[in-house]
């Protein structure tokens, strides 16, 4: 690899940050005003992918590995969470044929 | 140039999560998060880590989103039939929402905007020859719990799947 990148030393880190911060931030949002179970899991979905982004930028700034293969695991778990996740909501559907979380509340006290 | 592209980037990152958010249709908010998806995709390439940016399309786009559809296909959801949230609950989200984005902002306060990688810094890091060494070096084991993780995931999907345990 003779050529260098350019990108991380024209870009500041910040912008990494806001970027992130942002992405997290819809990703709240989404958790607390949507109300189909589908989109609030991939709402959880964008939140992590925001954390893996700004993960990956600090690594890359820093020039040390460790950061990317952090990244990658928290890939695996993802991928394993979504797995048990949907196949939670495909059964919450075949008991209620909904998957409106306002109609969850058998566990409430 | 540089700055061009990730503007571009961050924009069709940002822009594709806001209608992801706020589309009322389940399914085009799914296909608009696989945009969000590719983006990042695109931002790991432009930081020069590859691997994860392959990685990225093949398990996020490639594989959940496909996942996600194939569930919104399956129940038939494909219809805007939300119901409607009172709107003190959903003043209350948006507000704190506010206060998180602000906090956050105040913590990087101290930031100038000006800290970009020195000139040695070695950016052939993100390449898979590297990830792999260091993966089969030191993060061994790791590696391996991750497979029985998995593992444990499909198990417990098909066994929640079941209709008759």
């Amino acid at each position: 690899m003779g050529d260098v990148n350019t990108f991380i030393q024209q870009v500041p880190l910040e912008y990494f940050i806001i970027l992130s911060t942002v992405l997290f931030c819809l990703g709240v949002l989404g958790v607390l005003l949507r109300k189909n179970a589908i989109v609030i899991l991939g709402c959880v979905e964008l939140m992590l992918n925001s954390v893996n982004l700004l993960l990956a930028a600090f690594s890359a700034y820093k020039g040390d590995g460790n950061g990317q293969l952090l990244v990658f695991f928290i890939m695996v778990v993802a991928a394993a969470e979504v797995a048990v996740g949907l196949a939670i909501i495909a059964m919450m559907y075949r008991n209620t044929r909904s998957v409106d979380v306002s109609i969850f509340n058998k566990l409430r006290g | 140039m540089d700055q061009f592209l990730f503007f571009l980037v961050a924009f069709l990152a940002i822009a594709s999560a806001v209608y992801f958010v706020f589309a009322r249709n389940p399914l085009y908010a799914i296909l608009s998060l696989i945009v969000t998806m590719f983006s990042i995709a695109g931002m790991y390439i432009l930081l020069n880590a590859q691997f994860l940016g392959i990685v990225q399309i093949i398990v996020y786009a490639g594989a959940i989103m496909v996942l996600f559809l194939y569930i919104l296909m399956m129940l038939n959801l494909n219809k805007e039939d939300e119901s409607k949230k009172a709107n003190l609950p959903k003043f209350i989200g948006i507000f704190s929402v506010c206060i998180l984005f602000v906090g956050m902002l105040g913590a990087y306060k101290g930031l100038t905007g000006k800290t970009t990688a020195a000139e040695s810094i070695d950016n052939s890091v993100g390449l898979t020859k590297n990830l792999g060494r260091l993966l089969f070096n030191e993060y061994v084991l790791p590696f391996e719990l991750a497979s029985i993780l998995i593992l444990a995931g499909i198990v417990g999907a098909v066994l929640i799947g079941k209709k008759d345990l």
